[in-house]
């Protein structure tokens, strides 16, 4: 794979699809080319976040910390970006993630993805739009959460 | 050390001072003739009559007659000047000598100074008094005794002279001694103080720099260097006000003295012409005193001159003698030890009223006063928490410091009075911060075996001679006579039968320090050379084979290309891929091949030279398109790009020069800084797509040409292949294992690969091997290339080396986390069976796991047995325990 067809790649994430050519080529010059196999951890829980990823092949799970141990809660493909969230809000790693077999990733470390942000409102504003999408999808669920929580309760109260 | 300069010369100089005497002496008549003959001449041969004259039964005309004293002049001027370069050559060799021994007794001192006395005199301060202060001193032993003679008898032989030709002339040459006999003392006592003040702020100034160094960290921390600049500013500057005055008082004394050398001829002139003109005088003794008044003039500049210079030195040697006499010197002879045999040290030790105060604080504090008594051998803790003299304790056990008063006996021997011979071999104190010094790791090691030398070494007669003069020179100096090229270490006291058991008893301490693994990593980094470790070469080429077959197991497979010279490696440079080796020179630089011809000329060979170009080209535009815009010094052109931030400008106007024929038409230095382009390309890591499969055999072809050269006289630049076969010497041993690249953009698999590498290296039994070359890591000044907590094994290791019989563990595992520290202490429980173990613990409820506690509170020994009795609630110990 060289620099031409990763740039085509990161064409296809919509964050990425506005920029313009010479950016998004030092975008994929600046980024490393990793290979995860079947199984491999791309980062776990509560590391520090260091970078970003696009996925250019393979699938990756997104296991979340139960009592029970990790439970697999999501499913990343093709073009996808992950690992934005921590870096924007320096936290740590809230989930692991898993190659499910054989994966090809970029990693855009934290430097280089802050600048484009910086430096690119149309990117910035996809990002705004991404979290906003995605706080009201949290939101929903908190919602049916509390509902669901009140009904049992209020079935159970009665037995009291 | 003398209390004055004058009796340091005379006890240790007498002998070469009368010699220079006795020669300045003899030079003497020699040096009356030179100044009489031209008068002789000038009267008689010149001036006279009656000849034929008698000379030696020979009977000769006027101009024969002139040209025999004339040539006797020439002969006396010779002889004078033979006599000067002797006499000079004989009074270097003197003032370096008592230089040397002065050198030599300051730290000797040192070296025996009472402890706390380091507390008032700082590292820098000594370091400058004992290179700086001295210097002088040197160059004024050499003239003190032979410049004073020489020229005060030149003066006299001059003044002789003159009294001798007219009493007169002679009085008036004087006249003016007794106002210069009288002032300049006067003068020179106000420099001496100002020398006094000058040198106590030169001392300070050392001792804030040494501060200053090695608080560097904090200056930085802080932003103090503003404030440290201001104050060294001052200090300088206190120093250049001293400095100033005693220029002004120096040069005053110069200008007095050099005026009264000018008014003098006034007297000849007006006296000695008036008696020339009045016939007492005759003109040739005229001449004659005025030649000889200006030769006078140069020894009384030298006699003058040395005045100052012996004030110089007494002032200097006073201020040495001041710091490097302090009341409590360690008595030389404990020092000395002349044991036929040490002891090894069994039966009791006994602290009978021990204050374990040092004397300089024992005025201030209350007194303390320790007595126990230990059966030996046993494993004791101390147990106190600070200021309960716990520390102190363990440095007099160890022997490191000694107490106020009361003594701590081992077998009935007050060790404060025990001979270092004895302390150094059968104690190991080993502290929390052991200082290691500039050298490898071994020196280290065996640094605390060396207490004298044991075997000398046999030299070839050639080298012979060389020791034996460089000995005789130590001896007339009064240094040392032993020779640090013998071997220092009595393998017998320590129990070892050799050199190479000495080695394996390392391995052994390394290992009951917990220090095997470090020592094993470090050795996996060393680079080998292959014709002092043979075998250890030969098994790395096992172990890379044996790696080979490791890597093409599932879960390593794809983690490392390996090296091959049929195959083009895509995680290696195109520099590296065609020279695939190691440059032993500067000759060949990876980072630009285009300055060796032979490389240019390998290109041109292949038909490489204008692809380079081409991809130099490619590469220029796409730098230039990604970083152009990227502000000047950003990280990140100076981690991505291949051209610094710097040249970006100069390759952005290449681009723009190149004519309509293509890049290949540029000129040679353009096409030249294209191609150094060409060659930083790793195909793995900058996905580029220049180096095709095409263009891999090609340069593969080029490998090749480069390897086997043109047949002619053309010089390959010096390369360690990379050869299957063969060890390179140029990479570290774990490179010549690996014989490979880690492929790019696998995470973590330096680690994975790094775990394979040692497993092998383990499984093929290197492992001491391995360790034996660690041993020859170099571990920078203070051991600052190791970590602290391996700077503290190797303190431990090197205690257990010693076989002693007392060793004393001062929170000596603290920087040690906690499996290591476990490990450490269950090693030397079992280590040293049999044999003392004192050790201060951190923690109480460590203390259960020894023999005997003693408790110490306050500087008194508040409870004392075996932890199991004393561990209740209603204990010193107990409460100890619980509070952790």
């Amino acid at each position: 794979m060289d620099l031409q067809t990763e740039v085509e790649l990161l064409r296809k994430v919509p964050m990425f699809a506005k920029l313009e050519p010479a950016k998004l080529k030092l975008l994929a010059f600046t980024s490393q080319a990793l290979t995860f196999e079947d199984g491999e951890m791309i980062f776990r829980a509560g590391e520090h976040a260091d970078s970003a990823y696009v996925i250019m092949d393979g699938e990756i799970e997104i296991l979340s910390p139960t009592d029970a141990g990790p439970v697999v809660s999501g499913l990343l493909g093709r073009n996808e970006l992950f690992g934005e969230l921590a870096v924007l809000t320096n936290s740590p790693r809230s989930a692991a993630l898993r190659a499910r077999g054989a994966v090809r990733a970029l990693r855009i470390s934290d430097d280089m993805f802050l600048k484009l942000l910086a430096e690119n409102s149309e990117v910035a504003l996809d990002v705004m739009r991404q979290l906003s999408v995605k706080l009201t999808r949290t939101h929903h669920q908190y919602e049916e959460l509390r509902r669901e929580l009140e009904r049992r309760t209020s079935a159970s109260s009665p037995l009291d | 050390m003398e209390p004055t300069i004058l009796k340091f010369i005379v006890r240790h100089s007498a002998r070469e001072q009368v010699a220079l005497l006795v020669m300045t002496v003899a030079a003497f008549p020699f040096l009356y003739l030179s100044l009489d003959l031209p008068k002789t001449i000038v009267n008689e041969a010149i001036g006279g009559s009656e000849f034929p004259r008698e000379l030696l039964g020979h009977s000769l005309d006027q101009i024969p007659y002139l040209l025999v004293l004339s040539t006797v002049f020439l002969a006396l001027v010779l002889v004078n000047g033979a006599f000067k370069y002797v006499i000079n050559v004989y009074r270097g060799v003197v003032g370096e000598r008592m230089l040397r021994r002065l050198r030599y007794q300051l730290y000797e001192n040192v070296l025996r100074f009472p402890l706390p006395h380091f507390r008032k005199l700082s590292q820098g301060e000594i370091v400058s008094m004992v290179t700086g202060e001295t210097e002088p001193l040197g160059g004024y032993i050499g003239d003190a005794v032979a410049l004073p003679a020489f020229q005060g008898g030149t003066l006299l032989t001059i003044l002789v002279f003159m009294f001798v030709q007219d009493p007169v002339l002679g009085a008036a040459a004087v006249a003016l001694y007794p106002i210069q006999a009288y002032l300049i003392p006067k003068l020179q006592r106000r420099i001496n103080a100002l020398k006094k003040e000058r040198v106590v702020h030169v001392r300070k100034l050392s001792e804030r720099i040494g501060e200053t160094v090695n608080g560097i960290h904090e200056v930085h921390a802080h932003d103090t260097a503003r404030f440290e600049l201001a104050d060294y500013a001052e200090r300088i500057g206190e120093i250049y006000r001293i400095r100033y005055q005693m220029y002004v008082l120096k040069f005053f004394v110069k200008f007095l003295n050099n005026f009264i050398a000018q008014i003098t001829p006034f007297f000849f002139y007006a006296i000695g012409g008036y008696l020339v003109i009045t016939g007492d005088l005759s003109f040739g003794a005229l001449v004659a005193v005025l030649a000889a008044y200006k030769d006078l003039s140069s020894p009384w500049k030298e006699l003058l001159d040395f005045y100052q210079t012996k004030e110089d030195a007494r002032v200097k040697y006073e201020l040495l003698y001041e710091s490097f006499q302090p009341p409590g010197l360690l008595d030389p002879s404990l020092r000395r030890g002349d044991l036929t045999e040490v002891p090894r040290l069994s039966g009791v030790l006994r602290a009978v009223k021990l204050d374990v105060r040092e004397d300089a604080d024992a005025g201030s504090g209350h007194e303390t006063s320790m007595s126990f008594r230990v059966e030996m051998p046993a494993r004791v803790a101390l147990v106190g928490g600070s200021g309960s003299g716990r520390k102190r304790l363990a440095t007099i056990i160890g022997a490191v410091r000694r107490p106020h008063s009361g003594s701590l006996l081992v077998s009935g021997v007050d060790l404060a009075r025990a001979p270092q011979m004895l302390t150094g071999a059968r104690i190991a104190y080993v502290g929390q911060d052991p200082k290691l010094r500039a050298g490898t790791l071994r020196d280290n090691l065996f640094y605390v075996l060396k207490h004298r030398p044991i075997t000398p070494v046999s030299y070839d007669s050639a080298t012979a001679g060389v020791v034996a003069a460089r000995l005789r020179d130590a001896r007339l100096a009064g240094n040392s006579e032993d020779d640090t090229g013998a071997d220092w270490i009595d393998y017998a006291d320590i129990g070892v039968d050799g050199r190479e058991s000495l080695e394996h008893r390392a391995l052994e301490a390394l290992t009951i320090a917990d220090m095997a693994d470090d020592a094993f990593a470090l050795g996996l980094q060393a680079m080998l050379d292959p014709a002092a470790h043979p075998s250890l070469v030969e098994r790395a080429l096992q172990a890379r084979a044996e790696l080979r077959h490791r890597l093409d197991e599932p879960e390593l497979a794809g983690l490392v290309e390996p090296f091959d010279p049929s195959v083009y490696n895509t995680n290696m440079s195109v520099a590296e891929n065609l020279v695939f080796g190691t440059p032993r020179d500067d000759a060949l630089r990876l980072d630009d091949p285009t300055a060796s011809p032979y490389v240019l000329r390998v290109l041109d060979d292949t038909g490489l030279t204008d692809d380079f170009v081409e991809m130099g080209r490619s590469v220029a535009q796409l730098m230039v398109e990604l970083f152009a815009d990227i502000e000047p010094g950003s990280e990140l052109v100076e981690q991505f790009s291949f051209i610094s931030g710097d040249d970006l400008p100069q390759y952005k106007s290449l681009l723009a020069r190149i004519p309509a024929a293509g890049a290949t038409a540029l000129g040679e230095s353009d096409r030249r800084m294209l191609m150094a382009l060409a060659f930083r390309i790793t195909p793995a890591r900058h996905r580029l797509g220049l180096i095709d499969a095409a263009m891999q055999d090609r340069l593969l072809a080029a490998r090749e040409l480069f390897a086997r050269g043109f047949g002619d006289d053309a010089a390959r630049p010096a390369v360690d292949f990379f050869d299957a076969e063969r060890f390179n010497p140029a990479v570290s041993l774990q490179d010549n294992v690996l014989f490979g690249r880690l492929v790019y953009g696998k995470p973590r698999s330096a680690v994975r690969v790094g775990a394979a590498v040692r497993e092998v290296v383990e499984k093929l039994g290197m492992r001491e091997a391995v360790i034996a070359a660690g041993l020859d890591f170099s571990v920078g000044v203070g051991g600052s290339r190791l970590s602290p907590s391996q700077r503290q094994k190797v303190g431990i290791a090197r205690a257990v080396l010693k076989r002693p019989d007392i060793m004393v563990v001062d929170e000596a595992t603290a920087v040690l986390d906690g499996g290591s520290q476990e490990r450490v202490l269950e090693n030397l429980f079992r280590e040293m069976q049999g044999r003392t173990l004192i050790w201060l613990v951190q923690h109480a409820s460590l203390a259960r796991r020894f023999e005997r506690v003693i408790v110490l509170e306050d500087g008194h020994v508040v409870e004392e047995g075996e932890p199991q009795a004393l561990d209740r609630p209603d204990t010193v110990f107990g409460q100890l325990v619980a509070a952790h």
